[in-house]
């Protein structure tokens, strides 16, 4: 890993890996969205709005894999100062807050014809907007310095703190009695999910997963060479 | 314990000579509750049901008002990094800090929360559950926020920022304390929210000083 931690390397092989992850990612996209809008059932009790759950599921699993990354970047940025563990983690949070919202969204969105109201505050619900918080607390927190290094580190152990939220957003639908259906794929027994519907919604969480990638090397790359050409203005100017 | 009683006193010294600092959140915290009644009507059954949750917000909300001081004037005149330089350890050091926010912001609410209570017509049985919350939740937030004030050292801004950032980690503490409150104005002597309230008040003391030193360490060197 550390060997990648090279600005160097990191530019090198993200221009390789870059066409080939959103390539995947727009196929995926096709594919998972084919087979949500027109070959996947209707469900016998919600009807059309079933089809909502393709993007909101996979939506709201990336919104709690962005944080462990933002989180895990963190303190590997901590522990061995890498400073391109920082420009991810700098880079994965408005990533997640955009992902958090969609969930949030279509939720509501789902919401409004299901439960017949756009927002309810149970245990769910209530935990993903905090989480929805700390994605924006962190982002004020990391551009609020005038020395960014010291808004890194600042971020940084706020991004792990917020990090306690995370466990308790997964396991809110069993710990507390909520509005907000279980987890019916996570089960030590078989998915109670059918397989026609299973297909589109893996296929949407690859395709999620894929755009990440695709975002995070896109935003990295950005940071690297912002900060170069400050560099080089640094440079010319003194 | 010599020299931690001896910072105590020093930062209580402090306080005591910018007295008005104080005195300005107390005043905060009792002009925020009286805001209530006026925005949504004075009907006693109304403020009744309401009015756990409405003195624990304002305390809430006071108290971010004044954390972002609890290291900003040692930071600002190098007293801190002599703090961090001493062989004492600067978990003990931002442990008394904590103490002295709390003392000086936490406790005088505690004090007045009931006259405010009496004026939101709040159940008569709810008042020792409304003192047990505030004693437990309110060292929790100087704790918590201490953490915070750490972080936003030396920032732009800092007042605005700390409480984005520490309010949503805070929002158990107004869960359970409501949450216990209203218990007891259904009869429950001393619901499960208090003893989670005490919990999260152990692990923050062990915890938060704990992460404040590591902040303080990171952000001063």
């Amino acid at each position: 890993m550390h060997k990648f931690a090279n600005p160097g390397q990191f530019t090198k092989l993200s221009t390789r890996v870059l066409p080939w992850t959103s390539s995947f990612a727009a196929v995926c996209f096709l594919f998972g969205l084919y087979f949500g809008i027109f070959d996947s059932p209707a469900d016998y009790q919600q009807g059309e709005t079933v089809r909502i759950m393709y993007v909101h599921v996979p939506a709201a699993w990336m919104s709690l894999l962005t944080y462990s990354l933002m989180a895990a970047a963190s303190a590997s940025f901590l522990i061995w100062k890498h400073s391109l563990a920082d420009i991810a983690a700098r880079s994965l949070a408005p990533i997640g807050a955009a992902f958090t919202a969609i969930t949030l969204i279509t939720g509501a969105l789902w919401g409004q014809p299901m439960w017949g109201t756009w927002w309810v505050w149970d245990a769910r619900l209530t935990s993903v907007l905090v989480l929805f918080f700390l994605y924006l607390g962190y982002m004020a927190l990391v551009n609020a310095f005038d020395d960014p290094e010291k808004g890194s580190k600042a971020a940084a152990v706020l991004a792990l703190i917020g990090f306690v939220n995370v466990p308790i957003i997964k396991f809110s639908v069993d710990w507390w009695n909520t509005l907000h259906q279980p987890a019916s794929l996570s089960r030590l027994d078989a998915p109670a999910i059918d397989i026609s519907m299973l297909t589109p919604l893996l296929f949407m969480a690859l395709a999620f997963k894929l755009l990440l990638i695709s975002i995070l090397i896109i935003k990295m790359r950005t940071i690297l060479i912002e900060k170069r050409i400050e560099a080089k203005q640094l440079l010319k100017s003194g | 314990m010599k020299k931690f009683l001896a910072l105590v006193q020093r930062d209580l010294i402090l306080v005591y000579r910018s007295a008005n600092d104080a005195w300005v959140v107390l005043f905060f915290f009792v002009i925020a509750v009286t805001l209530f009644p006026l925005g949504i009507g004075p009907d006693p059954g109304v403020l009744q049901q309401l009015s756990g949750g409405i003195i624990w917000i304002c305390a809430l909300l006071s108290a971010m008002l004044s954390l972002d001081g609890v290291f900003q004037s040692d930071f600002d005149d190098g007293s801190l990094d002599q703090m961090i330089l001493t062989s004492y350890p600067l978990e003990l050091l931002v442990l008394g800090k904590c103490f002295v926010h709390w003392l000086t912001t936490g406790f005088p609410i505690l004090l007045i929360s009931p006259v405010l209570a009496t004026m939101l017509n709040m159940n008569l049985d709810s008042y020792s559950t409304l003192l047990i919350t505030m004693l437990l939740g309110t060292p929790t937030i100087s704790l918590m926020g201490g953490v915070g004030a750490a972080l936003v050292l030396g920032s732009r801004r800092s007042g605005v920022l700390i409480s984005l950032i520490i309010l949503p980690l805070i929002i158990p503490i107004l869960i359970f304390s409501v949450a216990a409150i209203n218990a007891s104005g259904e009869g429950v002597e001393i619901s499960s929210a208090v003893k989670l309230l005490g919990a999260l008040l152990i692990i923050s003391s062990v915890f938060c000083p704990w992460a404040t030193a590591a902040t303080l360490r990171h952000l001063t060197n």
